[in-house]
């Protein structure tokens, strides 16, 4: 059993969100950067526990960045993937990453792609699916639950309102959130062990960009709360009803 | 030249989303001096003629019971089939659960730039095609440019408003080539008579100032008098409150209805990100220096447990009024 692991770098939850240049670029400027959560949290965790299950597993990392994206790939590697790859290169667009990750599987021989269900600075969404599709291979998206017996996938997935549960033959790509595994963090073992762990660093093909980002924007600002006395719920109800016409 | 906009059902009838994005496409359509059209996958029960009234004026439908349940591989397929075959140059998808898998590799497959989020209409000037969409989970939105020739865009549920006028739509089958799907689907679970979260025009959340899951009746009642979807915070769905899929914010679910009513929920940045896109927040916590005030339109410093039995009341009666 191979699995590719697809993660991302992306600034942490709680990073100050604001643009430099105009607008036209985020500014990086004290942001600490985390693997993308639902990268780390639920595809990671499920391939390692895949690999408890099975020992015989291998996991390998795939993220499609430059050098500055190599402390958070030796975190994923502390948490127990087998060998990393960094394609050597930039880009916010989803076909160039895909294309990226796409052409590097080919080679891979993987049993099985894993993607967060989205990246949480873009939130695109897209890699996954097109990754699939570039592979010609079957996409189970926003994934709840992965269970494998051999050579067959039983996958939970969300949909409106519910939930679907299906069957898929591997190798396949999956997208991940909630549900797949608890978030786990890296033991001292692990942090030793990704030291000498290998990070190939390719260089990527070439492909195009299809889309690009012109410039950002912040929300603007609330107007500010107005507040009801805890005694007074007709009276916000009426301001929902009259004036914000809510309801 | 035309528009096509990829209309999806569930258990055969239209889904709210699938009305937004027609109604978008056939604004985009009039834009670009063209018309949209539709494509329909899988046996339906919904009346497509009756479509028309949201701007579409054809709907391809390819009624194969192989395509009754989604499966993104095939969809993929088909949809890029009646994309060529119609000469459409923009697709319209809802990026709802089952256009998030299917607008990708309709992209990858006709190589075709898509905007996946998109919270308002293309600015189309010349050769430029520019598309806001939401980045860092909302705290942010972006402008985004479409290089290719033929453009994708996936509009975020609840972004743009439904209008219905006059029409109908002449309904035409498709001839596509279509082999079975890889994905087997072996259980389908949906709890009836519940309104999806992100389709929902109301949601009542809770958070830890709930103090348990046993103390969430109140949250149902307010929520059935509202016709409101449930929601909860990360804290609430980490500690097995409440399901994964109710959890809203940066690491879960994403919406933006309008109105959202947060109940015992101090208001961390991670869970503004999920719901600062709604249009009315109201906020009810006993803690007024809760950072979750600075982002509400209105707000109750008040106990959870007296305030919202309150307000379900006066809603009720409210409503008793009108009707």
């Amino acid at each position: 059993m191979k699995i590719l692991v697809c993660i991302s770098k992306t600034p942490d939850t709680t990073a100050k969100i604001a643009f430099t240049d105009n607008n036209t670029k985020f500014d990086t400027n004290g942001v600490q950067w985390i693997i993308n959560p639902y990268d780390e949290w639920y595809c990671l965790v499920r391939a390692i526990e895949l690999k408890e299950k099975d020992a015989s597993t291998v996991i390998h990392l795939v993220t499609v960045a430059e050098a500055d994206a190599d402390p958070i790939i030796r975190k994923a590697l502390a948490l127990g993937g087998d060998e990393a790859i960094r394609i050597n290169t930039g880009s916010n667009d989803g076909y160039y990453i895909a294309s990226q990750i796409a052409e590097w599987a080919k080679q891979g021989n993987y049993d099985l792609i894993f993607t967060g269900k989205e990246t949480i600075d873009y939130n695109g969404s897209s890699v996954g699916g097109m990754v699939a599709e570039l592979l010609d291979l079957p996409f189970v998206s926003l994934a709840t639950k992965f269970e494998l017996s051999g050579s067959k996938a039983t996958i939970t997935r969300e949909i409106e309102g519910g939930e679907e549960a299906c069957e898929v033959d591997l190798p396949l790509v999956v997208s991940c959130q909630a549900g797949v595994a608890e978030p786990r963090i890296p033991n001292m073992r692990g942090i030793m062990a990704a030291r000498t762990k290998p990070l190939k660093v390719v260089d990527p093909v070439a492909t195009e960009a299809l889309t690009g980002y012109v410039s950002f924007e912040l929300p603007p600002a609330k107007a500010g709360v107005k507040l009801v006395p805890a005694d007074q719920p007709e009276e916000l109800v009426r301001l929902l009803h009259e004036e914000a016409k809510a309801f | 030249m035309s528009v096509l906009v990829f209309i999806d059902t569930a258990d055969g009838q239209i889904k709210k989303s699938s009305l937004e994005a027609i109604c978008y496409g056939a604004k985009v359509a009039e834009m670009s001096g063209t018309t949209a059209e539709g494509v329909v996958l899988g046996e339906v029960k919904d009346d497509l003629a009756a479509l028309g009234k949201y701007g579409v004026k054809k709907i391809h439908h390819i009624s194969n019971a192989l395509l009754n349940h989604t499966d993104s591989q095939l969809y993929a397929k088909v949809i890029a089939q009646v994309a060529q075959a119609t000469g459409a140059k923009t697709i319209i998808f809802s990026n709802n659960v089952n256009g998030k898998s299917i607008a990708p590799r309709v992209s990858a497959r006709l190589k075709a730039g898509l905007v996946s989020g998109a919270i308002s209409l293309p600015e189309i000037s010349g050769p430029d095609f520019i598309v806001k969409k939401t980045v860092f989970s909302g705290k942010a939105s972006a402008n985004v440019s479409v290089k290719t020739e033929t453009k994708i865009i996936a509009l975020n549920p609840n972004a743009y408003k439904i209008e219905s006028g006059e029409g109908t739509a002449e309904v035409v089958p498709f001839n596509a080539d279509i082999t079975a799907g890889k994905i087997k689907v072996i259980q389908t679970t949906k709890a009836s008579g519940e309104i999806p979260l992100t389709e929902a025009d109301i949601v009542v959340s809770g958070g830890r100032g709930m103090k348990g899951p046993e103390n969430w009746g109140i949250l149902e009642d307010l929520a059935k008098v509202l016709h409101a979807a449930l929601a909860c915070s990360r804290p609430v769905a980490d500690s097995h409150w409440r399901p994964h899929s109710e959890h809203v914010g940066q690491t879960g679910v994403a919406i933006a209805p309008n109105l959202y009513i947060a109940v015992g929920i101090s208001g961390a940045i991670q869970h503004l990100a999920g719901v600062n896109h709604s249009k009315i927040i109201v906020v009810i916590n006993k803690d007024p220096e809760a950072p979750f005030f600075k982002a509400a339109d209105y707000g109750i410093v008040g106990d959870a447990f007296e305030v919202v039995p309150k307000l379900t009341d006066a809603i009720k009666k409210l409503k008793e009024v009108a009707s």
